[in-house]
């Protein structure tokens, strides 16, 4: 994966608290292989009508070419699926701008290189503002933590070792497998320790 | 002397191999749980020729895409599909599968702790956010996205910076029909969805002791609900109760030195928390959800809220919500009527649960259809042992086999578009339950009076004279 620090695109608001990965991507998409692309599942029932066809009123329809999604608190909560990122990621999301996200959406983001930035509820309110008649250029620099749209600038805050992997596009196996000696130790150590952590035998 | 340490110091300190200097923790995985929707990790290793790390520690379900009806012959392709890739990455990598036959069959976070596979003092990671089930027995749980399922898999350990440390503490004694279900919809709706969100729950008090692991297990299963990824108690003697004998839990004197090892791990005396809630069982009402966040909860015998009364910050999404749900300001939450009910998954589908139900529906007709999934094929024979699948189909509703269902809609069970259903589930997210779907969330005792009479109900005055 490709690591990032700067970028400059187009943001545009979804003024809605609580968008959870339910809503992100219907269960009913997840069968789906990633190579087939999950960009068209991307809040695949709440940007369509009852009969189906797309709102022009949803921002993202209205404005497909945007890349940065500010959005309200607790963005992401509920289950642990990753193609709730991959949705995103595919459909060109690079960052989000929230007062949260939910833990393990945070977490899955980071691992796909989508940028989970925090700022101030008052902050968003007034990147809203901004948004309120489209889209808007947007500059992101996750080095410095800042970034500027239209007339505002401001920080946001992100877990520095998040920071480095997002920045470097790491891999965490190749990481991990480098620390195979104090793997193995550890795993001698505890079936000493705690030998019950290893299932039993069936009597 | 050492400080005191909180059950999360001790679980932490005990998984962990190694600290980063940017103080992310490497973690030893115990137990690793994976499902049909684990598919894109196998796809990850695969891709890079990878083996599963410990076969022995990897435990595969088939539970998401379960079907509850006909599964000797299934259906729809793309589900057959699902299950057949489990079960080929399954013997791929010789990981033992509960598969759709297997009389031990069920949910995942159902299954672990009846069969042993879930014990105190482990870390247990699954790709499922309802992970934090696990922890009702002393164990560190939490549910992990589909990258870090590959990683967990390759290496079985899994990179996490230390969470804060949260108590709930609840005292004195639950009203009857008041449930861990209450428990749980009561601090979600007074702190709200992300209100726990960064920390490990301990929940802790004498209401909490009280309660039996199925209790504990709804309540640790709801933590994510709240915002938390790890929920937790402190193993005791029901835990341990629950767990001797059990299939993969250690026996004779394994078994006793183990008990003694988990019995220390309680959090200390004095043991600083960052953040501490208490709360009274005897004010907790037999609770229901109104709107499209499980924070959006109030006792039966109140009124639906009027978004221009609630705080401005949250005015917005009760309006939002109260128009999905088809639901007017003002209106009692009780008399709203249902048009179907389930009771299962992972969250209400165990065997207390299900005897609950029966004991509200024995003798009496459903006015509404409902589904009622067992949480496992094991909870399936003991219900149908005590008689209880007699007292569901008398009452007219329909009897299945164990998955997740009709929880998240994966497997076909789905409620229908516009359909108002009372559910014992965990989420009542749009579209969660089918493309615009209406959940309300409530116990499995409140489904079953929703059942009875059509309409949202307050259990209490149907459990008169019954032992619930």
């Amino acid at each position: 994966m490709a690591g990032w620090s700067i970028h400059k695109g187009k943001a545009v608001s979804l003024p809605q608290a609580n968008v959870d990965t339910d809503q992100l991507i219907p269960a009913r998409f997840m069968s789906v292989p990633r190579a087939e692309g999950y960009g068209p599942y991307l809040l695949h029932d709440v940007r369509r009508d009852d009969a189906g066809a797309l709102r022009l009123d949803f921002p993202l329809n209205a404005y497909p070419e945007a890349n940065v999604i500010i959005s309200r608190r607790n963005f992401g909560s509920g289950s642990s699926r990753e193609a709730a990122v991959y949705a995103l990621v595919d459909a060109g999301i690079r960052a989000l701008i929230a007062p949260s996200f939910g833990d393990i959406f945070a977490a899955n983001a980071v691992n796909n290189g989508l940028l989970p930035a925090r700022v101030d509820e008052a902050v968003c309110k007034a990147l809203e503002a901004v948004l309120e008649t489209g889209p808007n250029d947007i500059r992101i620099d996750i080095e410095a933590r800042t970034f500027t749209l239209g007339s505002i600038s401001a920080v946001f805050a992100l877990d520095d070792s998040w920071a480095t992997k997002l920045i470097n596009g790491w891999d965490d196996i190749d990481l991990t497998y480098n620390h195979g000696a104090a793997i193995a130790a550890f795993k001698n150590i505890r079936s000493q320790t705690a030998p019950w952590a290893w299932p039993a035998m069936a009597e | 002397m050492s400080a005191p340490q909180t059950m999360l110091d001790k679980l932490w300190a005990a998984h962990e191999v190694l600290r980063r200097e940017d103080g992310v923790s490497l973690l030893w995985v115990d137990r690793h749980l994976v499902h049909e929707g684990s598919h894109h990790a196998f796809a990850k290793i695969k891709e890079r020729g990878l083996p599963v790390a410990e076969p022995e520690l990897t435990f595969a379900v088939v539970d998401h895409y379960a079907p509850t009806r006909g599964r000797a012959q299934i259906a729809d392709p793309q589900i057959a599909r699902m299950i057949d890739t489990l079960r080929d990455n399954a013997q791929a990598h010789g990981l033992k599968i509960y598969d759709l036959s297997d009389p031990r069959q069920g949910i995942v976070h159902v299954i672990g702790p009846e069969d042993g596979i879930t014990l105190p003092g482990l870390l247990i990671n699954c790709g499922d956010s309802h992970t934090s089930t696990h922890g009702a027995f002393g164990a560190l749980a939490f549910g992990i996205g589909a990258t870090e399922v590959a990683h967990v898999l390759a290496t079985q350990t899994v990179w996490q910076r230390k969470p804060k440390a949260m108590r709930i503490t609840v005292e004195g004694t639950l009203c009857a029909g008041v449930t861990a279900k209450d428990i749980a919809l009561s601090w979600i709706a007074k702190l709200g969805t992300d209100g726990a969100q960064g920390h490990a729950l301990e929940y802790a008090g004498s209401a909490i002791r009280n309660l039996s692991m199925e209790g504990r297990m709804t309540l640790c299963n709801l933590s994510i609900e709240g915002g938390a990824r790890f929920g937790m108690i402190a193993p005791d003697e029901t835990a341990f109760a629950y767990l001797e004998g059990r299939r993969f839990a250690p026996k004779r004197a394994a078994w006793k030195a183990a008990c003694a090892d988990w019995s220390a791990l309680t959090s200390d005396d004095g043991a600083v928390f960052d953040r501490e809630v208490t709360l009274d069982a005897a004010e907790i009402a037999p609770t229901v959800t109104w709107g499209t966040s499980p924070e959006q909860a109030l006792p039966i015998s109140a009124a639906i809220p009027d978004p221009s009364q609630i705080p401005p910050a949250k005015a917005e999404a009760a309006r939002a919500a109260l128009d999905y749900m088809g639901l007017k300001p003002g209106q009692t939450l009780e008399g709203t009527p249902v048009d179907q009910a389930f009771i299962g998954s992972c969250t209400n589908g165990r065997i207390e649960d299900l005897r609950a139900a029966a004991a509200v529906l024995k003798g009496r007709k459903a006015r509404i259809p409902g589904l009622i999934s067992p949480g496992s094929s094991q909870v399936k024979a003991q219900a149908e042992a005590e008689g209880l699948d007699r007292v569901f189909t008398d009452a007219g509703l329909e009897w299945v086999a164990s998955g997740c269902s009709m929880c998240v809609g994966m497997n076909g069970d789905v409620v229908g578009e516009g359909k108002r259903c009372a559910s014992s589930t965990n989420r009542n997210f749009r579209g969660r339950q089918g493309r615009g779907a209406r959940t309300h969330l409530m116990s499995p005792a409140m489904v079953a009076a929703a059942a009875v009479t059509g309409t949202l109900t307050d259990v209490r005055p149907l459990l008169d004279r019954r032992a619930a």
